[in-house]
């Protein structure tokens, strides 16, 4: 077993909790394990830990126990079998600390009499890790039910989480237990061991020491992890004429390369939002994609939270083709195609003066009107906060538009404030397109004998004029697929290696800033699945070496720069934290960015095609939830509803209403899109206000066909459509109607804008969502409270009965809709946090989702054009006088002295009256049995704090009614008040920017208070008189004076 | 139809003063006993037979349908979030209306010495036990857990010390509705004794007696008897009067107390009293006339009882089209824009070609009740009836999940869309129905014997209770 390293624990202190066992190991000689075995033989009955116990202050133990991290054979051993492991996991608290070199024999499980540090059954504990996506980290803590992961929550201490997380981290630890990962090394398809593998590969390296490497080739994704660095350089000295490719079907180098061609070296940059008075986003959903994106999400919200007499408050302009979380939460969104953005931002560099940017060139069209004005008073915007503007463009944008945005900065003083250039994050980074076609082009030459592949999917998410799959099918050499599942890539190579999930891995990375993170594991590899440190050092004829001392060697030999030789101790402080403190890439000064640059720049823009008006674009983005597709097979990211569409399981080609008219589609028909390089999808129509006119987007991540019983045949593929020179979409496409149509699943009605229209549901919409400009919020800022059908407020406390008085505790939350950006973090973790099920297509397109939380999108204004996008997270509102407990008959839902309404699984037979009378429609449902009882895996990342519901009970939000438990609990036993902040829900602990606020309304010092004495605080639907505990802060835009929109 | 020529010689009962009798002359007592025993003691045509096959085959889908739900789930039917109650819910109010045309036949008439009753009251009574036994499956299965729902909504002392929630409009319909069934059944059974005991009488086969002879309790027909009963009978008539209004106001309840609009209005109780009488006298209309023609009870369900029939239905039908203006009215008067929006859903939503059947059914295809000839017309009646039928089952549509699928919040709008199995539950119910009518006529006096026969000439009795 490995040693885990706690660092968040509720009472004892963080350290080393072998210290005492250390001290009886002094003189000891060695360990006889046959002896030890006999020891154990021998006692009888109940008395197993005990005679343990007494076998721990033995010397021989103490010599053991002296080695804290236990080595692995030197063999590769095949691993613990699943049936092994989970008799191991279950005893793995009494485990920790004791090596894995002995097998532990069948045992009844008894309590111990001594228990060991900090383990306690039934108290989670929270160890610090990281996740990375495309080689960057965000920092984790994971909470640990009884040895095994069971819910993500961000790192606090972890700059580029601060607490938060995103969707994706939330859903990771589903992963983990995905039984559709492999779970053997296979062979040709059939099981193989590692221990043939090795042997295999042993040979052929042996091969390419006579050729110094030159057939040998290595693909993985991007990484920034120290180790890995070092073990590949470690190689290339071994085997100097060895190639490392890269290959990454997210991101495009084009910014990092127009950078560097701006610039004169290779830079990143990362942004500082809490500086920027002025920012605008360009076809880019920073606040949600990304790296760094829960960090800027996080930053971007602390200049939006508005009170009165508050600071000033930011201005987001955002230009995209396809409304995203960002341009929603924009003051002003502009609606524009992806081929006439280039323009728009040269217009834009010529308004602010930028040296090679002549104001109009003559070659290109020029602008139309509305656009032109848009980024005109931008540009005046921009100019007015020098040194405090940011201007974010998308990766999808051409490197022409990264080099005048560069230039844009320079000229706005934002080099250095807003926007800070750094060394590149990645070791050796290079261009993932341009690496992948080298290695193809080695491929097909015949050049390679050995290829590991290792992280990546290429034959699934490169672009398919690279024809990948027939170009590794016709190539001779081993090959070798390292990887989480037995995918599409998988296939088309000899041997199939399992790889470790990061919940089981050793590691390290850097986050988006450059802080070096730490990967531990949370649970020993369920499949025996090993690192990509581990193969490596296995290439390196180190096969023995665990992934934990890879890593210990990196941070031991002063290896990184990132800090010098750490001792032990050190070390230990370093897992416990997650980070190396102050690590971050400090920013360097770029040179100026020249003129010709620039210049070439603008000229290249003006020689991009330029489509006409009645032309159709396609625009390929990756998906919000499953992103290029290597989520697809998390049953929870599928059925999130993805924002502003609310799809679910499937993508779409997204059109405009008005483009959907011109071409005679509706909603859920199938269409034939053909591009101009002549390549073909079929996929259904779905029509979304707010999207540009002219403009299909599709997302990519789905189609596949070998990713696990979730996402197999789901969606379709729109990998076909790219091609390598035209990667993010085309200029010009054919829509041809195959006549097919295809149900898709949606959690907000198909129509949520038919009713937009009338003036009374408009009334219904301004009650929902309250909303007002900064200026209108200054002049009167009860604005949220003289709307609707209450002007100056419902008193509610007109009544005949005197009521409750709530003394002691009393729950309530309060939602920012200012800082909410609706990017589903918290949708995700209440699913991991409360056990609920995913109840798959059919029934999320029978109106069945089960999520207890969920995000209300609203368009306003017109159907082409919504002046705004709006999202309200919707929780149960724990309603002082709530309809549901009248008219349960049964008596299944009371209310709390505290003032929650409990929800009791075991009284309720199932009437739904408590579902009808909810004016909110918070409750849910099980309609059928939606838990799956069978899959052992799905157990063990259940939370066992939560009742899992079976067939024919209504569940809700209870504000995470097992996390108040259990620290009220706590703090009664202690006898001391809870203090704010201790508790934290679910939904509130995940979001980025801390939008959701909960806490005691009687702590009158306790953030809730003081959000709800705010004067954007309201109640939704206070008229009907349910008193909610949940309350909202309405929305307050900062729109610009001189833009009428 | 005119008179016999005898006809000054008969004195005219009190309180009919129209020309068409109640009872066609000609008839003794014990020519009305032979003529309704004729449907019991009698040869059955094989259409009987064959309609009893159909019935019970429909029987047999209602357990099926009842047996997948059990095992699988209430996701086999349409429901979902927010349309939580569908046809499930539709069919339980549908079939209590409908129960409620025997109670007042046979009480509230009764109690108003309306003689016309006599001749139909047994049979819409048996019609009302049988749609409170199907309206009854629905609250049960409906139900996420059955197994525990049947008993945990009943105030029983228990272990886990705890009782229903009093306050919920669905415990005040566990016990209307099992009064409404207790109390209906035990006027049914007491109005049934002396005519068991004629069968008892009548029938030659050992087992018959037997059975018949054990239902009828011991009745003598004796003077004493004859006077328990009828103070029995005036008792439980008494009791029954106000569950008329009673129980479906309750389960009226179950929508008015709700806060979802188009459910939350005080015209519910009056409004669904009368529509359940106007849907039970149409389905007693419904099953009546082919029952008259296909067993040649002309004699005794009369043009006259058609005639009053569809002037109560008339009325009825009046005073929920009545309804329906008032809903409408409110709706926009109260300048709820949530009121307001579910009225404008309603008639120009995605359901709006359920409101507007519902208007053809209950509104328009009444009209010619107005006219004499629609009334005396057998055709009209039925084909009116029909109507009525599919209208008041439309009605319960219209304001469950129409009202429903759209409520307060525009995110959480949804469709209901109803599977096959809702509708093979909801005609398993009818089948049930159907087939519990035909083993009625077939073993029981479908018209109440001893009543007729105190219409007859020879029986003319002044001053009792039954005219």
């Amino acid at each position: 077993m490995t040693e885990l390293a706690p660092s968040r624990t509720d009472s004892s202190p963080a350290g080393d909790c072998h210290a005492e066992w250390k001290k009886g190991g002094a003189e000891a000689t060695g360990l006889d394990l046959a002896a030890a075995r006999e020891k154990l033989a021998t006692r009888r009955g109940p008395a197993y830990w005990r005679s343990l116990e007494e076998l721990s202050e033995a010397p021989e133990f103490g010599e053991l126990l002296d080695r804290e991290f236990p080595r692995f054979a030197a063999e590769w051993p095949d691993g613990v079998s699943r049936r092994n492991f989970l008799q191991l996991a279950a005893a793995s608290l009494g485990l920790a600390g004791l090596t894995a070199c002995t097998r532990q024999p069948i045992e009844k499980i008894v309590p111990w009499l001594k228990q060991p540090e900090q383990v306690l059954p039934g108290k989670p504990l929270h160890f610090a890790t990281s996740m990375t996506l495309s080689g960057v980290a965000i920092g984790l803590l994971v909470e640990s039910h009884g040895g095994r992961p069971t819910k993500i929550e961000g790192n606090p201490d972890h700059p580029a989480s601060l607490g938060g997380t995103d969707a994706v981290s939330q859903a990771s630890v589903l992963g983990l237990y995905d039984p559709d990962r492999s779970q053997h090394a296979a062979r040709l398809g059939r099981i193989g061991s590692w221990n043939d593998f090795s042997n295999e590969l042993a040979a052929a390296l042996r091969a390419q020491d006579a050729l110094g490497g030159s057939g040998l080739r290595l693909l993985t994704g991007p990484t920034t992890s120290p180790t890995e660095a070092r073990l590949i350089g470690e190689l290339r000295s071994r085997f100097p004429q060895a190639q490392w490719h890269r290959w990454d079907p997210l991101a495009d180098a084009g910014r990092r390369h127009a950078l560097a061609a701006a610039l004169g070296v290779p830079l990143e940059a990362r942004f500082d939002l809490a500086s920027a008075d002025v920012i605008l986003a360009l076809e880019s959903d920073f606040l949600t994609s990304g790296p760094g994106a829960v960090r800027y999400a996080h930053d971007f919200a602390s200049r939006r939270r508005v009170a009165e007499g508050s600071a000033a408050m930011n201005r987001l302009y955002a230009a995209e083709s396809s409304p995203s979380p960002t341009g929603s939460v924009a003051d002003h969104r502009l609606r524009l195609r992806p081929s006439a953005i280039p323009r728009a931002v040269q217009a834009l560099a010529a308004h602010l003066g930028v040296a090679g940017v002549s104001a109009s060139p003559p070659e290109s069209p020029a602008l139309d009107e509305a656009t032109a004005r848009w980024i005109a008073a931008v540009a005046t915007d921009l100019a007015a906060h020098p040194g405090r503007a940011l201007v974010v463009a998308g990766e999808t944008l051409p490197a022409a538009v990264h080099v005048l945005v560069a230039a844009i900065h320079e000229k706005l003083g934002a080099s250095g404030a807003t926007v800070l250039y750094t060394a590149p994050l990645e070791a050796e980074p290079v261009d993932p397109l341009a690496s992948l076609a080298e290695l193809l082009a080695d491929l097909q030459a015949g050049k390679v004998d050995l290829l590991l592949i290792s992280g990546v999917n290429p034959v699934y998410d490169a672009p398919a004029d690279l024809e990948v799959a027939r170009i590794l099918r016709e190539s001779r050499g081993h090959r070798f697929h390292h990887g989480l599942y037995d995918d599409e890539t998988a296939e088309y190579c000899h041997w199939h290696l399992p790889a470790a999930h990061y919940l089981e891995s050793w590691g390290d990375a850097r986050a988006y800033d450059g802080t070096a993170s730490l990967v531990q594991p949370l649970i020993e590899p369920l499949y025996s699945g090993k690192t990509l440190s581990e193969i490596l050092a296995a290439m390196l004829g180190r096969g023995g070496e665990s992934a934990y001392d890879l890593l210990r060697e990196t941070w031991a030999s002063g290896h990184t720069a990132l800090s010098a030789a750490l001792s032990d101790d050190a070390f230990r402080k370093l897992l416990h934290d997650g980070l190396s403190a102050g690590s971050a890439t400090p920013a360097t000064v770029p040179a100026l960015v020249s003129v010709t640059a620039v210049a070439a720049a603008a000229s290249a823009i003006a020689a991009l095609p330029a489509p006409s008006e009645n032309d159709l674009e396609l625009a390929l983005r990756p998906d919000p939830s499953v992103l290029d597709g290597r989520f697809a097979n998390n049953g929870w990211l599928q059925e999130l509803p993805k924002p502003i569409t609310k799809l679910t399981w499937d993508n779409a080609v997204l059109l405009s209403p008005r483009t959907a008219e011109r071409l005679g589609v509706h909603g859920e028909q199938v269409v034939e899109i053909t591009t101009t390089e002549g390549r073909k999808a079929s996929g259904p129509v779905w029509i979304l206000p707010g999207q540009a006119d002219g403009v299909a987007t599709v997302h990519l991540g789905y189609g596949r066909t070998r990713a696990g019983k979730v996402a197999n045949e789901i969606g379709f593929s729109a990998y076909v459509l790219q091609t390598a020179s035209s990667r993010w979409g085309s200029t010009s496409i054919t829509v041809r109607k195959t006549g097919d149509q295809v149900k898709l699943a949606t959690t907000q009605g198909h129509h949520a804008i038919d009713w937009m229209r009338e003036e009374s549901e408009q009334a219904a919409v301004r009650a929902v969502v309250r909303q007002a400009s900064l200026a209108e919020y200054r002049a009167n800022p009860n604005f949220a409270h003289g709307e609707g059908h209450a002007a100056g407020g419902l008193d509610t406390s007109v009544s005949f009965h005197p009521g409750f008085e709530y003394k002691g505790y009393a729950w309530g939350m309060a939602i920012d809709l200012n800082s909410c950006t609706g990017c589903n973090a918290c949708v995700v973790a209440c699913q991991a946090e409360n056990n609920i099920p995913v109840v798959g297509k059919d029934q999320v397109a029978r109106g069945r989702e089960m999520h207890w939380i969920r995000i209300d999108r609203y368009f306003q204004g017109d159907i082409d054009a919504p002046a705004g996008i709006a999202s309200q997270p919707i929780v149960c509102m724990q309603c002082e006088q709530a309809p549901c407990e009248v008219v349960c008959p049964v008596a299944a839902t009371t209310h709390s002295t505290e003032g929650l309404n409990d929800m009791v699984y075991n009284r309720c037979v199932g009437t739904r009256y408590c579902a009808n009378n909810c004016p909110y429609k918070v409750r849910r449902f099980n309609f059928l049995l939606y838990q799956d009882w069978e899959t052992e895996q799905f157990k063990l990342q259940r939370n066992p704090d939560v009742t899992v519901r079976s067939r024919g009970v209504m569940e809700k939000c209870t504000y995470c009614v097992q996390r108040i438990n259990r620290v009220r609990l706590a703090a009664d036993r202690d006898q001391v008040q809870v203090a704010d902040g201790e508790i934290r829900t679910a939904c509130q602990q995940a979001c980025p920017t801390r939008a959701i606020h909960f806490g005691n309304l009687n702590d009158v010092s306790s953030d809730v208070v003081a959000m709800k004495k705010n004067s954007r605080n309201y109640s939704l639907l206070e008229e009907l008189g349910t008193r909610p505990r949940t309350t909202y802060l309405a929305m307050v835009k900062n729109p610009n004076p001189e833009l009428a929109a | 139809m005119s008179l016999a020529p005898a006809d000054h010689l008969i004195p005219k009962p009190f309180g009919t003063p129209s020309e068409v009798p109640v009872i066609a002359p000609g008839h003794s007592p014990a020519s009305v006993t032979d003529k309704i025993s004729s449907v019991v003691f009698g040869r059955m045509p094989l259409w009987f037979y064959a309609g009893m096959a159909v019935m019970f085959g429909g029987v047999m889908m209602l357990l099926a349908a009842l047996t997948k739900l059990v095992f699988v789930g209430i996701g086999i039917w349409g429901n979902n979030n927010p349309v939580g109650w569908g046809f499930d819910i539709i069919n339980f109010v549908w079939w209590i209306g409908i129960g409620h045309a025997g109670t007042l036949i046979s009480a509230i008439l009764l109690l108003l010495n309306q003689e016309w009753r006599t001749s139909i009251n047994r049979f819409a009574e048996a019609m009302t036990l049988f749609a409170v036994a199907c309206a009854l499956i629905f609250p049960l299965f409906h139900t996420g857990r059955p197994w525990l729902a049947i008993y945990w909504l009943l105030p029983y002392p228990n272990t886990m010390a705890i009782w229903p929630n009093f306050r919920s409009p669905l415990i005040w319909d566990v016990f209307a509705v099992s009064t409404y069934g207790a109390v209906s059944l035990l006027f049914w059974f007491i109005g049934l004794l002396p005519d068991l005991a004629s069968f008892r009488d009548r029938t030659k086969k050992a087992w018959q007696k037997r059975t018949y002879g054990a239902l009828s309790m011991g009745w003598r027909g004796s003077a004493r008897h004859w006077h328990n009963y009828e103070s029995a009978y005036l008792l439980l008539a008494g009791l029954s009067t106000p569950l008329v209004l009673s129980v479906h106001s309750v389960v009226s309840f179950d929508f008015a107390v709700g806060q979802v609009p188009g459910w939350h209005a005080t015209i519910f109780p009056p409004y669904f009293v009368a529509g359940a009488v106007f849907a039970g006298f149409a389905m007693v209309l419904t099953l009546m006339i082919p029952l008259r023609k296909f067993f040649g009870l002309q004699d005794f369900i009369t043009m006259k009882h058609m005639d009053n029939m569809g002037k109560v239905m008339l009325v009825t039908g009046l005073i929920v089209g009545y309804g329906y203006l008032v809903e409408i009215f409110t709706a926009w008067y109260s300048g709820n824009i949530y009121e307001w929006y579910m009225m404008r859903n309603r008639v120009f939503g995605p359901y709006r070609w359920i409101w507007m059947s519902l208007i053809l059914c209950n509104v328009l295809a009444i009209q010619p009740l107005w006219f004499a000839r629609a009334r005396k017309s057998i055709a009209a009646l039925w084909i009116i009836s029909m109507f009525v039928n599919f209208g008041m089952w439309f009605e319960r549509f219209v304001i469950i999940p129409t009202s429903l699928h759209r409520d307060f919040l525009p995110g959480s709008w949804g469709m209901y869309y109803p599977t096959r199995w809702d509708f093979a539950t909801f005609f398993g119910t009818i089948g049930l129905f159907m087939a519990l009518m035909f083993l009625f006529v077939r073993v029981l006096p479908s018209i109440a014997m001893f009543e007729m026969k105190t219409l007859t000439t020879d029986a003319r009795v002044k001053g009792g209770s039954h005219g």
